[in-house]
């Protein structure tokens, strides 16, 4: 499912072991109740030099995990950044418990930050990250560490523009082909999830009545001579078929997760995106800003008015300015030129730089997005086919008993 | 002193035709006589209906396979069952609408393969109604009302409920005629009975005459009924009674459960289409996942299929077979309960005899024998035909159960057929992908 060849997963074998209850004071002085999750790494090169260093282990919490990847989203913002799991669990079928404490959501959520680290390891540019090293070998003063980045005030300025409505002038057709992507693939993971919730429990329904064939059997049975037997194993058989159906949703979550991964996906892209259109608008902004301005000089140097202006009115009206007035305003003008052109030549480069890492990015990610969804559809098959198997394997006992009657 | 003798003849010990037993009920001074064989006065209506049609060769082949498979299908070790002494084949099938100015209905062919020598002709073909079956049941009812008559699907439906006229609702009811047909034909005592005859074989089946030599069998034990109370059940009868009252309670659970996982396999299945909708509209945005998504969409669509005749097959098959033991435990009971009654008069007059003699020292009246053999008989038929009904009911459910057992494994297998083929779709793709590259 994962890329080959990358650079920490090559030196660092990363799992999450286990995940534990805990329960503490929030700085409210609240009673709480957490998870917290043993992150275990284990540096590969030292073992392939002989040497078997001790794993590492230390205990991240959820609340962890999400801030380490805000700082990701910010300080990467042309990197489509892999999702955390779900935090609280959706698109349920109604069996299944939608508890963050229950043992099964832990599991699942245990899994899904496990892939969360290891896709962050496996990639390109995310793998290299200092403050990821330090988020997976020292448990203590992390947080510090990220906080002195500064990246918070980045990320609200960058949530406040993100928010903004704005306009760019020339779009990018490869961006808007992107953002038309990820809201459809938004809107067909959703949709898929949610049928498939329906799905699941109607297969439930239609398993768990199975199950009062066994009763009834096994009823029926106590009052027949030579049919007895039979329909009383029979009936056994019909109680193993309802029971079944638990492990099959069970197992079936797993594809649910796989989907809902890319749902959140479709959201990283889009963030990429719209930081695309921001640095463009940015870009246009500085760019037209320079451009009147270096238009105002030309009209000062020139006393010649291109266009019609409020200035340009009261000139006329009122009289010309003495010269030193014109100087000075002429010195500031060259000034603001200046700045204006230093910040172009800026905005220029950091759009340059998004627009080249992104389409590298997304490039990169939509081969693994076709080939994740590809193997999620044969895991999904193969699972189907689990199914059937035991399905046929139920019935053909179920039968070997009637046969007998 | 109490002589209990032995019966005079064993109405079910064998194959013997009717007239060869002088059945007590049929107030043994004039044994009976069979109308078609007598031949003259009353049965002069009995007008044989046409041969088989001959027309259609196809038609009686295969009719000939089905009664065959029939055969096959008999379970060996099953003694009542026993298929080489088999003489009367009887089918019912192709539903016709009648449509007149008056009533629209339904008639079905009857056809009739015998070698019996109380028929003129080896095969019948005749055309009835769902009433002719009524009136034949109620007539077999009546002439022989110490066996049990198998019994025929409900006569009442609700209408703007059910469509009468539908291919599905004919199709059940001929299936539950050609079932009730066969049995008859199957009885060692029933299928030997001249009304049974007459509607095989004549062309009109004038039914407001009927055959009024024999309906007085029926008589002797129809006014049995006044004021007589039974003292004891013997345990044996008692047995059939309550495993009768379990049976009919399992049964109805069946039912039950039958409907509803027919009801959460159709919501199911709704469900289940609506899944493949959104693989097949997912496959529209993409490229390189388009055809796996459509491959997802296209086996989702053959589970749907298989499921639907998975379903389908559970309320033609499943269902009706149900239905036919509720109404079959209701004639059982029936039956029951008129050997009570008939074992009720005789321990009524025994007692009234028995003391007379005490008082007046009369010997015990012939009459009350003539009870006493009558309650024998009974007994030994309808204990005959509880023997075949249980093993008629093993093997029909043992065939039901099967059955139901090979249509989820077949919807299984279906399934699985379609996952396996998309998997060998979905790691094709990547071959493809590298040979488009070389070239």
């Amino acid at each position: 499912m994962l890329d080959e060849g990358s650079t920490l997963l090559r030196r660092m074998e990363i799992c999450i072991a286990e995940a534990e209850k805990r329960s503490g004071k929030t700085a409210m002085s609240m009673q709480e109740t957490f998870t917290v999750y043993l992150v275990e790494t284990r540096l590969t090169d030292a073992v392939a030099e002989g040497r078997s260093p001790a794993p590492n282990f230390l205990w991240r919490r959820y609340s962890e995990f999400e801030l380490l990847r805000s700082y990701l989203m910010v300080t990467y913002p042309y990197v489509v950044v892999p999702p955390l799991p779900e935090k609280r669990a959706e698109f349920v079928w109604h069996k299944l418990s939608a508890d963050n404490m229950d043992p099964d959501f832990v599991e699942r959520r245990r899994v899904g930050l496990e892939n969360f680290l290891l896709r962050v390891a496996l990639h390109p540019v995310l793998s290299d990250d200092k403050i990821l090293h330090h988020f997976l070998t020292e448990e203590h003063g992390w947080k510090e560490v990220v906080y002195e980045t500064g990246f918070q005030a980045k990320a609200d300025s960058r949530l406040r523009a993100l928010n903004a409505t704005f306009r760019v002038r020339n779009p990018d057709k490869r961006f808007l082909e992107m953002k038309h992507y990820s809201d459809q693939l938004q809107s067909n993971t959703s949709q898929l999830l949610r049928a498939r919730a329906r799905v699941a429990d109607g297969l439930y329904g239609v398993y768990k009545v199975h199950g009062n064939y066994g009763r009834v059997f096994s009823e029926w049975s106590a009052i027949e001579k030579e049919m007895g037997d039979g329909l009383q194993s029979a009936g056994h058989h019909m109680d193993a078929y309802a029971a079944s159906i638990d492990d099959i949703l069970e197992e079936e979550e797993h594809y649910a997760d796989q989907i809902k991964e890319y749902l959140s996906y479709s959201e990283a892209l889009r963030a990429v995106c719209r930081k695309h259109e921001l640095t463009q608008f940015e870009l246009e902004m500085s760019s037209q800003d320079l451009v009147s301005k270096k238009q105002q000089r030309e009209e000062l140097a020139t006393g010649i008015v291109r266009t019609f202006s409020l200035k340009g009115m009261t000139n006329k009206l009122f009289g010309q300015e003495a010269p030193e007035q014109r100087e000075a305003r002429l010195r500031l003008l060259e000034e603001l030129i200046a700045e204006g052109e230093e910040t172009v030549r800026e905005k220029t480069a950091e759009w340059r730089e998004h627009v080249e890492k992104a389409c590298v990015e997304m490039q990169r990610f939509k081969e693994q997005t076709d080939r994740d969804l590809r193997e999620a559809l044969i895991s999904y098959a193969v699972m189907q086919i689990g199914m059937c198997k035991k399905g046929v394997q139920v019935w053909s006992n179920a039968r070997e008993c009637f046969l007998k009657m | 002193t109490m002589s209990v003798s032995a019966p005079r003849g064993l109405a079910s010990s064998g194959q013997r035709a009717i007239t060869e037993i002088t059945h007590p009920l049929s107030a043994a001074e004039e044994p009976l006589s069979l109308p078609v064989s007598a031949g003259g006065d009353k049965e002069a209506w009995l007008t044989n209906g046409t041969p088989g049609e001959m027309s259609s060769p196809a038609s009686t082949s295969s009719l000939f396979n089905r009664l065959q498979l029939d055969d096959d299908l008999e379970d060996g070790r099953d003694p009542l069952a026993t298929t080489d002494t088999r003489d009367l084949f009887v089918t019912v099938d192709d539903p016709k609408k009648h449509v007149s100015t008056m009533e629209t209905y339904i008639t079905y062919r009857v056809s009739t393969k015998t070698t019996r020598i109380e028929f003129d002709l080896p095969q019948y073909s005749v055309r009835r109604r769902y009433q002719d079956f009524d009136w034949l049941r109620i007539k077999l009812e009546d002439s022989q009302p110490t066996h049990l008559v198998p019994p025929l699907p409900e006569k009442f439906v609700m209408k703007g409920v059910v469509d009468r006229f539908s291919e599905d609702f004919v199709e059940t009811r001929m299936k539950a005629l050609d079932k009730f047909l066969k049995r008859v034909a199957d009885h060692p005592v029933l299928s030997f009975n001249p009304h049974l005859n007459a509607f095989l074989t004549a062309k009109d089946l004038n039914k407001r005459q009927g055959l009024a030599l024999l309906t007085k069998v029926g008589e002797s034990v129809k006014q049995v009924a006044g004021g007589y109370k039974l003292r004891a059940r013997p345990a044996e009868f008692s047995a059939m009674g309550e495993y009768l009252e379990t049976f009919s309670q399992k049964l109805g659970n069946i039912d039950r459960i039958a409907q509803r996982i027919l009801k959460e396999q159709s919501e199911y299945l709704t469900e289940l289409r609506e899944y493949g909708t959104v693989y097949s509209s997912w496959a529209e945005c993409e490229e390189e996942l388009q055809r796996p998504l459509e491959g997802v969409a296209g086996c989702v669509a053959t589970c749907c299929r298989a499921l639907e005749d998975q379903s389908e097959s559970m309320s033609q098959d499943f269902l009706p077979v149900l239905r036919e033991y509720v109404l079959y435990i209701e004639s059982m009971k029936n039956v029951l309960r008129k050997r009570d009654q008939t074992q009720a008069e005789y321990e009524g007059r025994l007692e009234a005899a028995v003391q007379r003699r005490q008082e007046e020292r009369t010997p015990i009246p012939a009459e009350v024998e003539k009870c006493q053999d009558k309650v024998e008989c009974f007994n030994a038929d309808l204990k005959a035909d509880w023997e075949r009904w249980q093993s008629n009911k093993r093997h029909d459910f043992k065939q039901l159960l099967t059955g139901m057992a090979d249509k989820n494994i077949s919807y299984y297998e279906k399934c699985q057929t379609a996952w396996e083929s998309l998997i060998t779709v979905l790691q094709d793709r990547p071959m493809e992908d590298k040979l488009s590259e070389t070239n």
